[in-house]
């Protein structure tokens, strides 16, 4: 059923509730708890990455700062010489867990959110001129995304990585090889959609330059999909760089990211040494599932087809 | 159809001709495989003869063609180090890694698709909120520290399956099987749960989205008015509709899979091509990761077209434009 | 002892519980449709009328619900039957037509299947004799060739068949009473006249009472007995069409009537009613319509009781047209 709703000339009072489509995208939003709780969290890794250096109790690079002796200590053990607690325990180095995944977080965080943001500007521009021009430029991007997106990325990947050899750079570089299609086949979809509206048609009407049709009215209009897809891949981002990192494949041992240490603690784990893979998986865990609460929440308040 | 058939036949054998030229250059460009596989102690002589005998000397062009030629004869090159037809190692491993994909998207639909229907049905249950809680972990755990767990708890500390390995095996059509024993079908298990935890997720969200959508639609509505019973308005009505996009997906899904799997399969060292194309990267075994590219593109495509035949006649829809 | 009338409506309110409020969608409605009688109920769009439709065959999703109010079926009262109950009545006793011909077909079933599944849902008797049903009341309704269209799917037929097949299942067991949702709207005007023809037709030979809801009141100066007109969920006005449409007692009706164009007004410019439909989330206290009514005065901020200004003919207003007025 529909509901007629008020318009401004039969009710002048409502005219004071009208909220602009942002306040009311932040009321939608802060509708879901769970959404919000994911905001939070998510929010408190990024700042724990960010001032891992002033925070952490230890620097995991600093060998000087590491002793040999006091090599997969159980979590909550005291080091040798007294100093501090390893609440994680300590990896084979004698690292303690805790300034490893502080530090760790840094590098997932920077590989995943680095290259997703490359990915969607690349991929969204790729998008965009798809849209607008059409004819052969189209097809030929769509082509290719579609040869893109028929391939896992994680062999994408992978093989990217095994032409490229290791490296943080290199892991950005192919994670925005893997996901530019992503982001091009969603602006290309609701671009075409937009153009067709009238309003696209008004603006060409008034003979606006293609760049401030594209700007101004195109672009803003994709972006609630693609603010959700950005979201997902983030996440994407970094669950992929720990798996090319646990395959060997990935961030080099030197700067090693939640994924690598959980590699680390693979061979111990059989002989009843958990905390070494299970801590950093916990950290990457919750990373991952705090932006994809807010991701979840974030497609469900902008999709309009289950709006009524 | 038929037409259909053929021009999506046609943009098959262009992709696969675009691609192994890609993944040519792709793997041939980068590393010096004489480094790897030629002892550092072999004088010159020892080290031109290796390089002739592995056919590095010639420019890269030359040696595509050569790669072409053989190819479409079947012969994807020797691995250097089994010194063995590439082609043969990967289709020996195949089996360990299809039986595993499919063990997957097997659980995926069992456990996915009811547990979607009752979250789309009810989307405001208690019970759909742990399923769509759960669905977000499922997509958000990264599957080989799920693996590590998996190990941990039930080999390590419930020693209730086994941790690595296929276990036993039977021959059927001259390949070996797990699931056909009990030794390895419980070797199979875990492994199989693990690359699932992905699938099941998707599938859920699928078949609730689809749910949701389909249930404000008319025709729902109007089967209700018809009179019908809850369950037939359920389960003909709304389920078939769902079942198009579930079944297209999933069928889709069975590539990403069988390339996931290259994670499972080294957590749980399950000895499959996942596991191959690792190790062979690691060496630059070249020959052996372009048969498995070529191999993986070949099963893609071969995928997308089935998954476009039975999208077909599933719905009806399809059928007719194609016709027209 | 007389028969009960096939339906009577008492006082129905249907409010939807939204998050933003409660929109009482259908405010105190009341009607009576005879055996074999059409009742028209007219309205603008979010006047209530689908909703009063969907709440007589129980079918109003949540966030709405029948809060008060009885629906007297045959006498019996539907708002107090379990859900089974009512199952047994829809699609048997009291059947729907939808307005959208495209959307009410599954697009993945045949249409024997959508058929058969009706009669047996109904009524137990072999798939064969249910086909051999099914295919009838395809004939009925005029579609040709009906065997060969029974194994057809939907999106193979054009919009009016499509209609058709709506019509035929819900007249597979003969009902009371058919709820006509603007099943129409959507048709060319060809299509509609023949079908308006086959309702009509259909409602003087079997008996059955017919609600046909329209916002189109040409369609309904042709085939309803009664007219009961709707706005923002209450009825404003009822009584014999003939008589409402001549001489309209309510502001409403007599504004409706004047934005139809019409062949005999030719040159003069079209009435209309100023203003839109108000919001039901919040509506004006007393009558809705006094913000858009010429004839408001202050004492219109009470809510108006519906009363009888003439013989049959009820109005829900305190200054009603009573003199003579040119309607149309």
């Amino acid at each position: 059923m529909s509901i007629t709703t008020a318009g401004p000339a039969a009710a002048p009072a409502a005219a004071a509730k009208v909220e602009t489509p942002f306040q009311r995208f932040v009321s939608e939003f802060a509708a879901s708890k769970l959404a919000l709780f994911g905001l939070a969290v998510f929010t408190m890794i990024a700042l724990i990455a960010i001032f891992a250096p002033w925070i952490a109790p230890q620097n995991p690079y600093d060998l000087a700062q590491l002793d040999i002796m006091d090599g997969r200590l159980e979590p909550g053990a005291r080091s040798g010489d007294g100093t501090m607690t390893y609440w994680l325990g300590t990896d084979d180095q004698g690292r303690d867990m805790l300034s490893g995944i502080m530090y760790g977080l840094r590098i997932s965080l920077t590989v995943g959110a680095g290259s997703a943001l490359i990915a969607c500007v690349v991929g969204a521009s790729l998008g965009l001129l798809a849209a607008y021009a059409g004819g052969r430029t189209d097809s030929a991007i769509m082509r290719l995304v579609d040869l893109q997106l028929s391939f896992p990325a994680i062999l994408a990947a992978l093989m990217i990585l095994a032409f490229l050899g290791k490296g943080i750079l290199n892991v950005v570089i192919a994670l925005v090889l893997v996901e530019w299609a992503y982001y091009a086949r969603t602006v290309r979809g609701s671009a075409l959609v937009e153009r067709r509206r009238e309003y696209i048609e008004a603006a060409h009407c008034l003979a606006l330059p293609t760049r401030r049709i594209i700007f101004r009215h195109l672009l803003p209009n994709c972006l609630p999909p693609l603010i959700v897809v950005m979201t997902m891949q983030v996440a994407r981002a970094i669950a992929l760089e720990a798996t090319l990192s646990f395959l060997g494949l990935g961030v080099p041992i030197t700067e090693p990211s939640l994924g690598l240490l959980i590699a680390n603690g693979y061979e111990y784990m059989l002989s009843g040494k958990y905390w070494i893979s299970f801590y950093p998986g916990i950290a990457l865990l919750i990373t991952i599932v705090s932006i994809n609460l807010v991701g979840d929440h974030l497609r469900d308040v902008l999709n309009p087809r289950l709006k009524k | 159809m038929t037409v259909f058939l053929l021009r999506r036949l046609l943009q098959a054998i262009g992709v696969v001709f675009a691609m192994s030229v890609l993944v040519f250059i792709g793997v041939y460009a980068i590393g010096d495989p004489v480094e790897i596989l030629i002892s550092p102690d072999a004088d010159q002589i020892e080290r031109e003869r290796a390089i002739e005998a592995l056919g590095l000397n010639l420019p890269l062009w030359r040696q595509y063609l050569v790669f072409l030629g053989n190819a479409l004869q079947g012969d994807l090159g020797r691995s250097f180090v089994f010194n063995e037809p590439a082609l043969q190692l990967i289709l020996q491993r195949m089996p360990a890694t299809l039986e595993l994909a499919f063990g997957a998207m097997f659980i995926a639909i069992l456990l996915g698709l009811p547990l979607g229907l009752y979250a789309g049905l009810r989307p405001n249950s208690i019970g759909s909120k742990v399923i769509m809680a759960g669905s977000i972990l499922g997509f958000s755990l990264p599957t080989f520290w799920v693996g590590l767990m998996l190990i941990m708890v039930f080999a390590v500390q419930l020693g209730w399956l086994p941790s690595t390995g296929r276990g036993e095996t039977v021959e059927v059509l001259g390949m070996r099987w797990s699931f056909l024993t009990w030794n390895g079908l419980q070797h199979l298990l875990m492994p199989a749960f693990n690359l699932a935890l992905f699938k099941i997720s998707l599938v859920i969200r699928l078949t609730r989205a689809g749910v949701r959508e389909t249930v404000l639609m008319d025709y729902v509505k109007f089967a209700r008015a018809k009179g019908l019973s809850p369950s037939r308005v359920t389960f003909v009505h709304v389920f078939k509709n769902i079942l198009i996009p579930v079944v297209t997906v999933v069928g889709l899904e069975l590539g990403s899979t069988i390339a996931f799997s290259v994670v499972t399969e080294s957590v749980f060292a399950w000895p499959g091509m996942g596991k191959l194309i690792i190790d062979s990267i690691n060496v630059l075994d070249r020959p052996v990761i372009v048969a498995y590219l070529m191999m993986i593109v070949l099963m893609f495509i071969t995928i997308n077209l089935i998954v476009d035949v039975t999208y077909s006649v599933l719905d009806p829809r399809v059928r007719l434009e194609s016709k027209a | 002892m007389t028969t009960p009338p096939t339906l009577e409506v008492r006082n129905l309110r249907t409010h939807f519980f939204t998050r933003a409020g409660v929109v009482k969608a259908v405010d105190d409605v009341s009607f009576t449709v005879d055996r074999g009688k059409v009742l028209g109920l007219v309205g603008e769009s979010g006047s209530g009328k689908s909703v009063t439709g969907f709440s007589i065959i129980g079918l109003v999703d949540p966030p709405g619900r029948i809060v008060e109010g009885q629906i007297l079926f045959q006498g019996r009262d539907l708002t107090k039957l379990s859900e089974e109950e009512m199952r047994d009545l829809r699609g048997n006793r009291i059947a729907m037509i939808f307005q959208d011909p495209m959307m009410t077909l599954n697009p993945v079933l045949r249409i024997d299947t959508q058929m058969i599944e009706t009669v047996l849902a109904h009524q137990k008797v072999s798939r064969e004799e249910a086909r051999q049903r099914a295919r009838d009341a395809l004939g009925q309704v005029g579609i040709p060739s009906p065997d060969e269209r029974l194994k057809a799917y939907p999106h193979q037929f054009s919009g009016g068949m499509r209609q058709r097949v709506a019509i035929a299942i819900a007249l597979l067991h003969k009902p009371d009473l058919i709820i006509a949702d603007e099943p129409t709207t959507a048709l060319d005007v060809t299509i509609q006249g023949q079908i308006l023809a086959e309702a009509q037709k259909l409602c003087a030979e079997s008996g059955t009472a017919l609600i046909w809801i329209t916002h189109d009141l040409s369609v309904v100066a042709g085939l309803a007995d009664d007219i009961a007109v709707m706005y923002a969920g209450k009825v404003v006005e009822e009584g014999p069409v003939a008589e409402v449409l001549d001489a309209p007692l309510h502001p409403y009706t007599l504004g409706l009537i004047g934005s139809v164009p019409s062949r005999n007004r030719r040159g003069e410019p079209l009435r209309q009613i100023p203003g839109m439909t108000p919001s039901l989330l919040n509506l004006p206290a007393g009558c809705a319509f006094r913000s858009r009514c010429p004839r408001a005065e202050p004492r219109c901020a009470e809510p108006p009781p519906m009363a009888e200004y003439r013989p049959g003919r009820f109005a829900r207003c305190i200054h009603p047209h009573l003199e003579e007025v040119a309607a149309a």
